[in-house]
């Protein structure tokens, strides 16, 4: 039997009837771009997570109060406020060969005012080393100096965001403003970081960490200790070195009391990766679903097909084809159906994930458009196995008719 | 002359729930190569049946059907769709063309199922047995914009696309106006002439006389071969050699 001869005919028999054969693909259509389009959308938002905490750089290590398991988030995550890392202890770290710089953190809430401008923001106590942990730059003024970090000095740096919309156009240094009820100098202005998924640093202010727990919160533990590596290879080193310190000025003997989290960057995106991993998974099984629904619709349009062409079938008998021809017939028809459907639905998916990325780029995320050729041959595979799963009892049944029945048949 | 069909005592029961109907009851005859045979009966009388057991789309309950010696009731499916491919060709009252193709994809659908086929050579074949039918103007007409009698000769050139050793026409007149009945008796007689083997089935006289031989059967048996001293030699159509 020749192949391309069927083909042709299955081609023929489906252009035959257009409308019919466009709607039973639009079953693969919808499932197979939505798979497409929803591992694609999925992996940007990876992309976009991914690229937002290697922005902080990747050699960094965090320390978060309180202890944790493994792989878990510690309980300071949860909303849980835990004293226990305090300012000496990021002093103590930055003693620690490899670090390069190192900034506890202590964050509040508070309402900023310049003349009748107010705005409700989140400053961030940090020390000289900040701009240096975070890559950070100002892009006026000064950042805090070091003779500043001990100091419960009332200066102020401000993001990008705030400064325009305090300030506007005009020059904000030396202008003092208000923090609740506290009076700041303004002494420097940040470089515009960019949108970003967790909170934007362009709508936060800084002012020297002291200040922020004595001033402003009025308290002497801070929210997480953040350190520079100098490389890469000496993370894992630096890691277990800041737990023996940390243990050791926290007075620790059992290890299962520890009150402190220490977490490299490559463990947090592994962390991230696995969520999100498991996130992409479970959205696509989903789309999944609507491809076996599609491979219903396949079915039920080949049976009636079947049925339908009850005297063709039986003319083709007649002709010289054996059972195996028939069976082919069909499941070459509704193959086809499925392979023109994932063909579809493959262009048609990307080009609504390539939507989706060029919105998010157009809004400033760092948004990755990513169709990877694993899940368009993946879905692509699927698809055609569709076409052969829901085809082969229809086909069945075509080769099975009774040829003198068949042409017979009105 | 050599035997290509040997029928030796073939019967066909149908069983319908609990009633067996006995269709043929034990039919024997002989067909030569080159031979131009009608089957003759009323309706009911088997002579589908039969002629459906000569082209290997049914099997008889019991009996012995040798084709050019073979015996066929020994074959399997394949070997029987090898057979109806290779060496039968169809032609059905009703055409049977699929409307949706071509007149030259209609006629060249049986290539389809043949093992090893040139598909030029066949393509060339095709068009010019069409051409000789005198529809060489419409290879790529669809049927239904075909007269009944254009139809029927697209079918024939169906039937002997693949070179087929023994033709099978059921009613191949019984749609047709006599004017276009005689063109494609003519044409019958004409490929019979040409050492074709032909086996027609019909109900009518008039239409058998134009065979070279007679084989009556009623109620499922043979009840008359005779072969036809004056061949009626159909005349009237445009058929050309």
């Amino acid at each position: 039997m020749n192949i391309f001869q069927t083909i042709k005919s299955s081609l023929t028999n489906l252009a035959a009837n257009k409308v019919r054969s466009f709607l039973t693909m639009l079953g693969m259509i919808i499932g197979v771009g939505s798979v497409i389009a929803i591992m694609s959308v999925g992996a940007g938002a990876q992309s976009l997570i991914f690229n937002e905490i290697s922005s902080f750089g990747t050699n960094l290590i965090g320390v978060m109060p309180g202890g944790s398991e493994e792989d878990a988030p510690p309980a300071s995550m949860m909303g849980a406020v835990i004293t226990t890392l305090t300012y000496d202890d990021a002093k103590a770290i930055g003693e620690i060969p490899h670090i390069e710089a190192v900034t506890p953190y202590s964050n509040g809430n508070a309402n900023i005012s310049f003349g009748d401008k107010i705005k409700n923001i989140n400053f961030i106590g940090v020390t000289s080393q900040y701009v240096d942990v975070e890559d950070n730059k100002v892009s006026l003024g000064r950042f805090i100096s070091p003779e500043e970090d001990e100091s419960t000095a009332r200066i102020v740096v401000l993001g990008s965001e705030v400064k325009d919309d305090l300030f506007g156009e005009d020059n904000p240094l030396n202008k003092r403003i208000k923090i609740d009820k506290t009076s700041f100098l303004v002494v420097g202005v940040m470089q515009k970081k960019g949108a970003s998924l967790v909170a934007s640093r362009d709508k936060e202010v800084f002012i020297p960490v002291k200040t922020a727990q004595k001033v402003m919160l009025g308290v002497d533990h801070v929210g997480l200790i953040r350190a520079k590596v100098d490389d890469e290879k000496n993370m894992s080193l630096v890691n277990s070195e800041i737990r023996k310190l940390l243990q050791q000025r926290h007075n620790i003997k059992d290890s299962k009391k520890i009150d402190f989290t220490v977490r490299s960057m490559d463990q947090a995106l592994d962390m991230i990766g696995t969520v999100t991993d498991a996130l992409n998974l479970f959205l696509g099984a989903i789309a999944a679903i609507s491809l076996i629904v599609g491979g219903i619709g396949i079915m039920n349009i080949m049976l009636v097909s079947v049925t339908e062409r009850t005297r063709e079938i039986g003319l083709r008998k007649a002709l010289g084809a054996n059972k195996g021809n028939i069976l082919t017939q069909f499941l070459t028809e509704s193959i086809i159906i499925t392979f023109i459907g994932g063909l579809i639905g493959i262009i048609g998916g990307s080009i609504f994930a390539a939507i989706i990325s060029g919105v998010a780029q157009y809004l400033g995320y760092d948004w990755d458009l990513v169709i990877t050729p694993f899940s368009v041959i993946l879905s692509f595979i699927i698809a055609v196995l569709i076409g052969i799963i829901f085809g082969i009892y229809p086909a069945n049944k075509a080769a099975k008719l009774n040829a003198i029945e068949a042409l017979r048949h009105e | 002359m050599s035997t290509l069909i040997n029928l030796k005592n073939i019967k066909k029961d149908y069983q319908t729930g609990e009633v067996v109907t006995s269709v043929l009851k034990g039919v024997s005859f002989e067909i030569n190569n080159g031979e131009f045979v009608a089957i003759m009966g009323s309706s009911g009388s088997g002579k589908s049946t039969l002629m459906y057991i000569l082209g290997f789309l049914d099997a008889p309950t019991s009996g012995e059907y040798y084709f050019e010696g073979q015996d066929t009731l020994k074959l399997d499916d394949d070997k029987l769709a090898e057979f109806r491919s290779e060496k039968v060709g169809f032609i059905f009252q009703s055409y049977n063309l699929r409307q949706r193709t071509s007149v030259l994809d209609n006629v060249m659908l049986p290539t389809t199922y043949l093992r090893n086929c040139n598909l030029k050579e066949a393509e060339d074949n095709a068009v010019k047995l069409l051409k000789r039918v005198g529809l060489g103007h419409r290879l790529n007409h669809r049927p239904n914009q075909l007269s009944g009698g254009e139809q029927q000769r697209v079918a024939i050139v169906r039937a002997l696309v693949n070179n087929p050793r023994l033709v099978l026409a059921d009613e191949p007149t019984g749609n047709l106006d006599s004017h276009s009945g005689e063109e494609i008796m003519e044409i019958l007689q004409s490929l019979n002439k040409e050492g074709r083997t032909i086996i027609m089935v019909t109900h009518e006289e008039y239409t058998a006389e134009c065979a070279k031989r007679i084989i009556h059967i009623k109620d499922g048996m043979v009840t008359e071969d005779r072969i036809v001293e004056k061949q009626r030699m159909a005349r009237d159509g445009e058929f050309k050699k």
